[in-house]
């Protein structure tokens, strides 16, 4: 790929004019899908993440059940209209893999044992892309489950960190992500300290690896914070 | 629940307190002696039993549970049973008529067809989800007529209320028959069935109101007199 001539910091500060480890402004509300048993709206600055839950409900065609326990299902996909160049529709390599890395993340959190034969579907659609979609989806899928009622040992918390001219950064844009040195996709569940997805493209030296972890770590804290607030609001403002 | 009436809610994931040799209820795990919430409800820590009333998720047949079916299929022996869960019930030949029947000279569909709602009581669940409900309780009863409604099953306790006070306010104003399935099914039969309907939609909209049920008196109390 082209670097562009474009500099990615200027003073310290990227061209969104954020400090390194500053993330974007973070936008959740839950339920914004009403026909679906649990859904949520997550936004990571420009990029956009719906994510649907449905089940546990019966699976078919059956050879796909599991007698002891259930399946969890996900589906990534980004609509047509997400990016600036028209993306073409339906499932294709990257979204494929990312509905996979996505129910990797998910499924350590699950208490899927308790649904035997029976599957959890988890529908993933970005609306806006820009940068760091797999873990705006792994955020906004998370909540959809909580509000779902279905248990969980945790919320599963996701953010994205890169390095870029040197620089450790977090929550990268699309055109930081494009532009990077190296970028990391990172989820945990919060509370209990457990990371379930991390992933790595570009060249990282072992301490810068620990650091973007702890940066993440960090981060992921103040994101949880956040969709424990967008739950309760959504719980409490009926009371 | 707090001063302003506003119940406080638990995340899955959030730390309740510590078991202290109390029992475990529905929607919490332990790890060690620490009791973790697992499903997003309202917690229940009491003197023997820690639990959480979940305020989502779909219907879980337990032993015992009095529910409402629609029957999907006609097997040999018995029929399958919708009861809105991800697992269909087994409804047996036995279970189902006292009569002897010789299957093999009857056809079965006479007793029960595709599309025929019940009422029954899970007589058995395994370990592997394997459901089987009975209609030897009694009150089981083949449901005729009348409208079928939906609602979350988790709200199926406030629709009832306390001892019934709920349902039967309802049954009393509007002189309906009224069923209520634990798995979130309800049937209805009579001619105001329509104001039962609203009512039962509007407590489910409404479950955390303090003082609905004087509220509910009220609404069909009008809609009472105005005719």
């Amino acid at each position: 790929m082209s670097k562009s001539e474009v500099k990615l910091l200027v003073d310290g500060k990227r061209l969104d004019g954020r400090l390194p480890e500053e993330l974007r402004n973070i936008e959740m509300k839950v339920d914004v899908v009403s026909r679906a048993d649990g859904s949520a709206m997550v936004k990571f600055g420009n990029t956009i993440a719906i994510a649907a839950v449905y089940g546990p409900r019966p699976l078919y065609p059956k050879h796909l059940q599991e007698a002891r326990t259930g399946v969890l299902r996900c589906r990534y996909n980004m609509a047509p209209f997400s990016v600036v160049e028209r993306k073409n529709p339906g499932p294709d390599r990257r979204s494929i893999e990312i509905s996979k890395v996505i129910r990797l993340a998910l499924e350590p959190a699950i208490f899927l044992e308790e649904f035997p034969k029976a599957a959890i579907d988890v529908f993933v659609e970005i609306i806006q892309a820009d940068g760091s979609t797999r873990v705006t989806g792994i955020n906004a899928a998370s909540l959809a489950l909580a509000t779902a009622g279905v248990p969980m040992k945790d919320l599963v918390v996701a953010c994205s960190a890169g390095k870029i001219e040197n620089t450790l950064i977090l929550d990268l844009t699309g055109l930081e992500d494009n532009n990077s040195e190296s970028d990391m996709a990172f989820a945990m569940m919060p509370s209990k300290k457990k990371i379930t997805l991390l992933q790595m493209d570009g060249l990282l030296n072992r301490e810068e690896i620990k650091k973007l972890m702890d940066m993440c770590e960090k981060a992921c804290g103040k994101i949880y914070e956040m969709q424990k607030k967008a739950i309760r609001e959504k719980f409490l403002v009926k009371s | 629940m707090n001063e302003e009436g506003i119940r406080e809610i638990v995340l899955p994931g959030e730390f309740l307190c510590e078991k202290a040799g109390r029992k475990l209820g529905n929607g919490v795990y332990l790890e060690g002696e620490k009791v973790f919430a697992k499903v997003l409800g309202i917690p229940k820590i009491e003197e023997n039993e820690i639990s959480i009333i979940p305020l989502a998720g779909v219907y879980i047949p337990r032993t015992g549970d009095r529910v409402i079916g629609k029957v999907v299929s006609v097997e040999i022996s018995g029929w399958f049973v919708d009861i809105n869960s991800p697992y269909l019930a087994f409804l047996p030949l036995s279970e189902a008529v006292v009569e002897f029947v010789d299957i093999y000279k009857t056809d079965i569909s006479r007793y029960f067809d595709v599309d025929d709602t019940i009422f029954c009581t899970v007589s058995k669940v395994t370990k592997d989800r394997t459901v089987q409900v009975s209609m030897k309780n009694i009150g089981s009863r083949k449901l005729h007529g009348g409208v079928l409604i939906k609602i979350n099953p988790n709200k199926v306790p406030r629709i009832i209320g306390k001892g019934g006070s709920m349902i039967n306010i309802i049954k009393r104003k509007t002189g309906c028959e009224i069923y209520v399935g634990r798995n979130g099914y309800i049937w209805i039969k009579g001619e105001k069935k329509t104001k039962a309907v609203e009512a039962i939609l509007k407590i489910e909209k409404e479950s955390h109101v303090i003082g609905l049920t004087e509220k509910i008196e009220n609404m069909l109390s009008e809609t009472y007199e105005q005719k």
